[in-house]
């Protein structure tokens, strides 16, 4: 299929014309990368469409060169549910920074380094080498790093740095597994790596290289040992910034590159234990940190290692059934914890402050920020008509049919723990009486509204995904390819 | 077997000197050293002893070829490298301006 590499090049070339044209003209760097944003979206879901009516792999060999030597991009039904989950919310978001960007200087650099994550994060998504994979990944883990920076306060540059040198040691530990990979199979092309690995079976170098996988992977999702950095680094960063980090760059380096480094190596038992563990703690740890924080973004970012803990659990249990809550709540989660990074982003713009003791009575004032925030809330604490309940349900369903009574009740009291926590935010927030800061609070200007408005819509009925005739299109296609 | 226990020595230097170094100077140069331990790594298991450069010609028999893909991978990984290095020197310099101060025990506005 010709339009593949579109998913990489279109963001690149547009990072490249707004950083010579976009200091010249003011509005130019708005408009274009909506429009490339919104063309990727599209792009994204007329690939779904394909994928359901004709073949369900699509091939494109870079340069022409054949599949084991050259580099081949690839989509097939993850990479396609990954790619709708990016680009609609690279789209929100960047409808979101044409009023909120406004308060900073040279937003056009912003622009530059937000579509160069975006270009990082599809060529992840749809690259078929394991070497190109990694250069992806510093690809968006570089821009991702600057954009924590972008404010250049000293919160921001110290969260940054600390962001850095735990991002960086990551790159290293997985550059140094694909080096072990590569001496032992000889190959870097994934589908031929998992031929050659099936014939000459799995030993000790394989499984040392899968650890390190673990720990790279492990330090880019935030899973729990190794999550210091996240409630730094997200709420350092600009509000839809903080949105694209918990809500699709954790998710894509972390999860997704280690459920595909995991299908090319075959899942066994000890792994999938120790990913199941993995999940559990961080539910629980990072549930039980986030309910004493009175920052919102904070409390927010220790949510993201919390929900990515759900997600981590679902695809550990490895049936079907776990393996589609998993993806099930990934595709959520980036939805509604966006919906809450850009709601405390719109709070922030009128009243100028995220600590919650500051806030209150934001209802009057705010109606639709108020309400969005009422949805997210009530999506992320797994409250029945919203797309948050059915994942949790399908993933607690999966750990008791599998007999893992313990991991349900788990996830059951992370649950309750989180419900209480948005019951909190939203006492502070938004009822209660009016506080000083909020008297001259006024609803933010249409564009932010229009993207709250959107994934409210989207949290509100992607609970239909969980029908077998809709979410056969999504979500079925990119379970089968994880569990065969 | 001695290259490869000297370049994991390498990389645990660099490691030792990222995790326990108080100064953020020091932390990046760890960084570079740990980096470039894995570079050489990656040319140690393409490397043959006595091995010729993997260059064709028409008139001559080749054997003992160096493997030329991790070579090629390297150059690539070493521009990453400079690419994040200078990025981290770039907001060092912002951090002293800010904190007046190289020293990480000295920089904590955060909580965490």
């Amino acid at each position: 299929m010709t339009f593949i590499p579109l998913f990489v090049v279109l963001p690149l070339l547009g990072a490249f014309i707004i950083s010579f044209v976009g200091k010249y003209k003011k509005c130019f760097s708005d408009i274009f990368t909506n429009i490339i944003t919104l063309t990727l979206a599209f792009l994204s879901f007329y690939s779904i469409f394909l994928l359901n009516t004709k073949s369900s792999l699509y091939i494109y060999k870079v340069g022409g060169w054949a599949p084991p030597f050259g580099i081949s991009l690839v989509l097939d039904g993850l990479s396609v549910f990954m790619l709708v989950t990016v680009n609609i919310l690279a789209f929100l978001i960047t409808l979101f920074c044409i009023n909120y960007m406004e308060k900073f200087t040279s937003k056009f650099r912003f622009y530059t380094l937000f579509l160069l994550m975006l270009a990082g994060m599809n060529g992840i998504i749809i690259t078929a080498d394991i070497f190109n994979l990694f250069v992806f990944l510093e690809i968006a883990s570089v821009a991702s790093y600057a954009l924590v920076a972008y404010g250049i306060e000293s919160e921001e540059l110290e969260a940054s740095f600390k962001y850095m040198m735990m991002g960086s040691l990551a790159s290293l530990f997985i550059l140094l597994s694909i080096a072990f990979l590569y001496s032992y199979a000889s190959t870097l092309n994934m589908a031929d790596l998992a031929q050659v690995l099936k014939e000459k079976g799995v030993n000790k170098v394989v499984t040392f290289a899968f650890v390190l996988f673990l720990v790279g992977f492990g330090l880019k999702a935030a899973i729990v040992p190794f999550h210091a950095w996240l409630p730094d680094a997200h709420p350092s960063a600009p509000a839809p910034i903080s949105a694209a980090l918990s809500g699709v760059l954790i998710k894509v380096l972390g999860i997704y590159s280690l459920i595909r480094i995991s299908t090319i190596i075959g899942i066994n038992k000890l792994f999938s234990n120790t990913l199941m563990f993995l999940g559990g703690l961080s539910i629980i740890v990072g549930v039980l940190l986030a309910i004493g924080q009175m920052d919102l973004k904070r409390l927010l970012a220790y949510h993201s290692i919390s929900q990515v803990g759900y997600i981590i659990l679902g695809l550990g249990i490895g049936t079907p059934l776990g393996v589609s809550g998993g993806l099930f709540h990934l595709f959520n989660h980036s939805i509604f914890k966006s919906l809450l990074f850009l709601n405390s982003g719109a709070i922030e713009y009128t009243i100028g402050t995220r600590n919650l003791d500051q806030m209150g009575g934001l209802r009057e004032k705010m109606p639709i920020t108020s309400a969005t925030c009422l949805i997210a809330s009530m999506s992320i604490s797994g409250i029945p008509p919203f797309n948050g309940f059915f994942s949790k349900l399908l993933i607690v369903l999966a750990c008791i049919k599998s007999g893992y009574i313990g991991y349900g009740i788990v996830a059951v009291i992370g649950s309750i723990l989180t419900l209480s926590s948005f019951m909190k935010v939203q006492r502070y927030a938004f009822f209660g009486s009016l506080s000083k800061k909020s008297q001259e609070a006024k609803e933010v200007p249409s564009f932010m509204k229009l993207a709250m408005l959107i994934l409210a819509i989207i949290c509100s009925v992607g609970g239909l995904l969980i029908f077998k005739d809709i979410g056969n299109y999504f979500i079925k296609p990119a379970q089968e390819i994880i569990v065969k | 077997m001695t290259p490869y226990f000297l370049c994991l020595l390498l990389f645990l230097i660099g490691v030792y000197a990222v995790v326990r170094k108080r100064n953020i100077i020091k932390i990046i140069i760890g960084l570079i050293i740990a980096e470039y331990a894995v570079n050489l790594f990656f040319i140690l298991f393409g490397y043959k002893l006595e091995g010729r450069s993997p260059i064709y010609s028409p008139d001559q028999e080749i054997f003992n070829m160096v493997d030329p893909l991790p070579q090629a991978l390297v150059l690539t990984s070493i521009v990453i490298g400079l690419a994040t290095t200078a990025l981290a020197v770039a907001i060092a310099i912002r951090i002293y301006e800010k904190y007046g101060t190289f020293d990480i025990t000295k920089i904590n506005k955060l909580k965490g």
